[in-house]
């Protein structure tokens, strides 16, 4: 068997162990939504203002509410199969439709952030690495400890304090000046500028994270033997570093890049209704407002649906990266 | 040596200790130097720090920055120990089953510990407030919910490792009850990494339930950090004190308890301490 047909093998076996996964999470998020006090008619009938209990039974009818458990299941489903997430009554929209609007700028702020975080955390754990015990460890130690114990949120404001209201160097809020009717390359470093406050504050958690993973694995790696035989050869201490050491360290800070892609969806709900940035997280802060639990419920599903679909990516590419994984 | 002997040789944790009695005192005495309702509007709106009798200033409707923190001091540590409690216990029960029994429990156990780490889990928390309206309980259970599985994965391998041993294999030999083995044999030679876990997931709880808070799912019968510092973020402009103080407490609070845990992991494995 050659080798692309047995590494096609893994990404389909792969894909094939995400499906009880998403099946679990569908399951979960159907009853989460029976858990919940009334259902889409009472929302319909409260809208309304009001409703005779015929035409509400008429309504439960045509939505399938009244069937019993195991067939609404069903139809959710179904439902769920085709991206079909319900309605949401406050938005007057359907539920895909308002998420797959507010994709973008969430994916943006993801994507600027686990570049930051690794980009700096992998500098930083190398740094702390390098100079062990020395002031040098010991400030990055402190950081590190600092960040994982604050509040993103707070994080948010006080940088708003600093960097918005009193330097005046970046704006308070939102993803780009609308005002201004910015085009091209101005509206590219309009939104930049927008986006630098929410990806340093998302950033810091992360950031923590990654340099200290760097700085364990550096440090791990570099008791192994096959430093001692560079080392033998005659080396240079700065070539095992950064050419022997540094490549083998990487490969965990990867997997954890992917790993903490939930976490990062649940920090950005913090960071975008701090900031008002337009994504999924300043939705999800909307519609817990609005109580509008469909629109919660949709947002929690699809977010679920990216962690797993990065998590196999990231699996993908890091068999790629690491040909001791066995794939076979 | 003894557990104190080595707890004390981190001098971080010691530092830490006495930063949690601390803010744990205050919690204990809120009611004492500030009898008042923290919800109270005492008097004038947005003093800032040190005038008008306000140590920490007031907010737009003129309650006591100080009075929210020394009384949110009490809801925080409440439901981070309890949701952590909850969450060990929870994940003790699990993982020890599972553990033990291996087969049909630790294959439902390894699926369902895999699918909570998909989902994100500040949502999950969010969802699971929302749906039981906010107050205490819910957010303890919701906390709980998100947290059990680590502990629950922790507590399996544990008892998956010596569930084999000769102590173990004497004890069935001697015909004690599984409950026995399980409780009396077992769970006491791996308590001290559910020590370890459990101390620092008080302070994530911590921080999951300012989050909450902030995003108005605090129990709105108690005073809280985090809703002080949502109320005050619409004030940024011209009262910062609102917001800046409640969260130096949490900053405080969780990084302590960081540290006192980091001291425990010390003082439970010392040989751990002693290769770095």
């Amino acid at each position: 068997m050659s080798h692309f047909t047995r590494r096609l093998r893994y990404v389909g076996k792969r894909l094939l162990q995400a499906i009880p996964i998403v099946l679990a999470i569908i399951i979960l998020n159907f009853f989460l939504l029976q858990l919940a006090e009334g259902d889409a008619v009472d929302v319909l009938a409260g809208e309304a203002g009001s409703a005779t209990p015929e035409y509400m039974a008429e309504l439960r009818a045509k939505f399938g509410l009244d069937k019993p458990l195991p067939v609404q299941l069903a139809i959710y489903l179904k439902n769920v199969m085709v991206l079909d997430l319900g309605y949401s009554f406050r938005h007057d929209m359907p539920v895909s439709q308002l998420i797959v609007d507010r994709l973008m700028p969430t994916v943006l702020l993801m994507v600027s952030t686990i570049t930051l975080a690794v980009g700096f955390g992998i500098v930083l754990g190398l740094v702390a690495a390098m100079g062990l015990n020395t002031w040098r460890d010991t400030a990055i130690s402190i950081f590190a400890l600092i960040t994982y114990a604050t509040p993103l949120f707070w994080v948010g404001l006080m940088l708003i304090v600093v960097f918005s209201l009193n330097l005046g160097w970046f704006p308070t809020s939102g993803m780009e000046n609308f005002a201004m009717f910015y085009e091209g390359w101005d509206r590219v470093w309009d939104i930049a500028r927008h986006l630098v406050l929410p990806t340093i504050t998302l950033s810091l958690f992360y950031l923590a994270l990654y340099t200290r993973l760097m700085r364990a694995s550096m440090l791990e790696q570099s008791g192994q033997d096959y430093v001692t035989t560079a080392r033998a050869k005659g080396v240079t201490e700065n070539r095992i570093m950064f050419v022997h050491v540094l490549r083998n360290a990487l490969l965990p800070v990867v997997t954890m890049a992917g790993v903490q892609v939930g976490a990062l969806i649940g920090g950005s709900v913090i960071v975008e209704s701090v900031f008002a940035w337009p994504g999924l997280g300043m939705l999800a802060f909307e519609a817990l407002f609005a109580r509008d639990l469909n629109l919660l419920l949709g947002i929690f599903l699809l977010s679920a649906l990216l962690v797993v679909a990065v998590n196999l990516v990231v699996d993908i590419v890091y068999s790629t990266l690491d040909p001791r994984i066995e794939v076979g | 040596m003894t557990f104190w002997k080595l707890f004390a040789r981190n001098r971080g944790a010691v530092v830490g200790l006495i930063i949690l009695l601390l803010i744990t005192f205050m919690a204990a005495t809120a009611s004492l130097f500030f009898p008042e309702d923290p919800f109270s509007l005492a008097g004038q709106p947005m003093s800032p720090p040190g005038e008008n009798g306000y140590l920490l200033g007031s907010d737009s409707l003129g309650r006591d920055v100080a009075a929210g923190i020394a009384h949110g001091a009490k809801t925080s540590l409440l439901i981070g120990l309890l949701a952590t409690l909850v969450a060990v216990f929870v994940g003790i029960v699990m993982g020890a089953l599972a553990g033990y029994y291996g087969g049909v429990i630790d294959n439902l156990l390894m699926r369902t510990t895999e699918m909570f780490q998909t989902i994100p889990s500040f949502i999950f928390a969010i969802l699971l407030v929302a749906i039981m309206k906010p107050s205490i309980e819910s957010i303890v259970i919701a906390i709980a919910v998100v947290s059990w599985p680590a502990v629950a994965r922790l507590v399996r391998g544990e008892f998956l490792s010596l569930r084999n041993r000769e102590f173990v294999q004497a004890c069935h030999t001697l015909g004690m009850a599984d409950i026995r083995i399980m409780l009396g044999e077992i769970l006491p030679n791996c308590l001290s990494p559910v020590i370890v876990i459990g101390s620092l997931m008080v302070a994530t709880a911590i921080l999951i339930e300012s989050g909450l808070a902030f995003l108005g799912l605090g129990d709105p019968n108690s005073m809280s950090w985090g809703f002080q510092i949502g109320a005050g973020r619409t004030l940024l402009r011209s009262a910062w004190w609102v917001c800046t103080f409640p969260g130096i407490a949490i900053l405080l609070t969780v990084l302590a308890i960081n540290l006192v845990g980091e001291g425990i992991n010390d003082a439970l494995n010392p040989r751990l301490r002693e290769r770095t």
